[in-house]
Formats: structure tokens, C-alpha cells, sequence
């Protein structure tokens, strides 16, 4: 790497406790896809900029922002309007097997 | 950028300085960003203010530099919670470069290479607040303090002197930037600590 040290970023493990603070899910094993380019990957595998209150987490393919969170004293700012999705692991639960879920 | 810290005691200035509530005396100068640093070649470097209606005046790097400069020394209030006092820096009055732009919006979205956006209101430009600035401490602004050049409003938050600075775009309506639009305080006095929506 012969990026500055100014260029220095944590990776997305670091959103890991401003998440845990409103999601009851760990959200850094999500897989997340990129608006701009469409990269899916985990929320842990992006570039996240910016000491507290405010974070940006960048997509690792395009830099592009991907997600952004500004920590308050009271309230938490999230913006998600850089990634498309998000999926989240679950733990397994009974799946309908159609029997009882006749939508029709 | 030559600045050597002298640590957080021993300065006699320390002593009774008043400071914006919340804030701490730093003495390095911390740097924040939002991404990667752009690298602009002076060559390419260009400043424009657009007005509402439509039209653009532009500067080169080397009609910037011809510019009469002024040598402001003023105090920065980061919402991270430090201040640092009397940092001397070179550049060109934004009453300079407003001189011939005919506008009466009274709203700046200022934008940056690398995508940053920070809005303002045009009066906090004017009148002796603000600066396009090219030297900090005698020396060339360093990339990773936003040169080749940079807003400098000093009475606002730090994120309203935007790094790597390209252009103001003069607006009738406010236009919430960066970081204004993700739950930071659209105006951003220091003194009335609004560091948030809401404060
Ligand atoms: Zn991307």
C-alpha cells in the first residue's frame, strides 16, 4: 500500500457497537449491496472514515458512500441511501411449507 | 507541515482561555475526513462561484494567486469537541472573489473535489469571515488539511470550512449538505454549541 497515512481507514467492524446500539442483530455480518456499483459484500468489508459523532463507511470497489451514521447525544442519525439492500442473517425459524401459508 | 505539538501544559495562553462550551484546547491540529484525500494538480485546479441564475465565474490556480491575499489568524472549533487558537494561514477574501458576481441568493451550497458538500448562508461568507486559503503556518496547505486550498469560515464548526474546496453554488432556497443532511446542525455555531438538529 503507498496510500498516505491521511488515507487511513478502519474497516467495517468498527460500525460494529454504534449498530449494536439500535439494531438487535449484529448488522456487520449483513451482506449489503452498493448503489453505485452494485458490489454486494458485508458491511464489515467497508471503508469507514471519521472519528465520532459522524462515521462514513465507503464501498471498498467504488469509495462511493455507502452508509453513514452520526452518533448524538440523544439520537443516532442513519443514512442508507447508498446501499440498495441489506440482507441479515437470521437465526433458522420454522419456514411455512406452503400448507398453512395458501396466499391465494 | 513543519508544526511541532507542544503538548497540552506550559503554554501561558492556556491560562483563563475562553472557549465555545464543550470544547478542549488542542495543540496539534487533528486531522478528519469523510473519505479518501483527492490530489488535485494545480493545473487542473479550478474555483468557481455559480449564481443563481445561472452563470459561473471562474479562477485558475494562477488568477487565484494574483488575487490580493490577506493573512488571517483565527481560531478553529471542531465538533469533535477541540479548539485550536491562533492558526495563521494566507488566502484571498471571499469579498474578493465577490466582488464582480451579481447575486441576491441569500444561500451557498460550497462543494469540494472528492464529493463533499456543506451548505451556509451567504452572509456568513461576507464581510471579513471567510477565506479561500493556500498557506497554513508560512507553508503550502497540505493535502490532508484540504489543500491545495480550502474554506476557511472560522466562526462556524470546522465541517462548514470545507477541505479541497471547487466551487459555491449560490442558491434561493437552502440546500442541506454532507454532513447537515445526516443529523448535523445546519447553521453550526460553536458559541451556541449546535453541533446537532435540534440544538
Ligand atoms: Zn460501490
Amino acid at each position: 500500500m503507498t496510500e498516505p497515512a491521511q488515507d487511513s481507514y478502519q474497516d467495517g467492524n468498527a460500525l460494529a457497537g454504534p449498530l449494536r446500539e439500535i439494531f438487535a442483530v449484529d448488522v456487520t455480518a449483513a451482506a449489503g449491496q452498493c448503489v453505485h456499483c452494485g458490489l454486494t459484500g458485508p458491511v464489515a468489508s467497508l471503508r469507514v472514515y471519521g472519528p465520532a459523532p459522524g462515521l462514513v463507511a465507503r464501498c471498498p470497489a467504488c469509495d462511493e458512500v455507502v452508509l453513514r451514521l452520526v452518533r448524538g447525544p440523544e439520537s443516532v442519525w442513519l443514512d442508507l441511501r447508498g446501499t440498495v439492500s441489506l440482507r441479515i442473517p437470521l437465526p433458522a425459524r420454522g419456514v411455512p411449507d406452503g400448507s398453512e401459508a395458501d396466499t391465494t | 507541515m513543519g508544526f511541532v505539538s507542544r503538548g497540552f501544559r506550559g503554554r501561558p495562553r492556556d491560562e483563563g482561555v475562553k472557549l465555545p462550551p464543550g470544547q478542549y484546547l488542542v495543540h496539534d491540529f487533528p486531522v478528519l475526513s469523510a473519505g479518501p484525500t483527492p490530489r488535485i494538480p494545480l493545473d487542473r485546479w479550478e474555483f468557481a462561484i455559480d449564481t443563481e441564475d445561472g452563470r459561473t465565474h471562474r479562477w485558475s490556480w494562477q488568477e487565484l494567486m494574483a488575487l490580493p491575499s490577506e493573512t488571517p489568524t483565527v481560531d478553529l472549533h471542531c465538533v469533535t469537541k477541540w479548539s485550536k487558537l491562533g492558526t495563521a494561514w494566507k488566502g484571498v477574501s471571499l469579498d474578493t472573489l465577490f466582488a464582480d458576481v451579481e447575486s441576491s441568493a441569500e444561500y451557498a451550497l460550497v462543494y469540494s473535489y472528492g464529493g463533499y458538500t456543506t451548505n451556509l448562508p451567504v452572509e456568513d461568507l461576507l464581510d471579513g469571515k471567510a477565506w479561500i486559503v493556500y498557506q497554513f503556518d508560512g507553508e503550502e496547505l497540505a493535502a490532508a488539511h484540504g489543500g491545495p486550498a480550502r474554506l476557511l469560515v472560522p466562526h462556524l464548526y470546522l465541517w462548514k470550512s470545507a477541505k479541497w474546496v471547487q466551487g459555491i453554488r449560490l442558491l434561493n432556497e437552502d440546500w442541506p449538505g454532507f454532513w447537515e443532511t445526516a443529523g448535523y446542525h445546519n447553521y453550526g455555531d460553536p458559541w451556541r454549541e449546535q453541533r446537532y438538529q435540534g440544538d
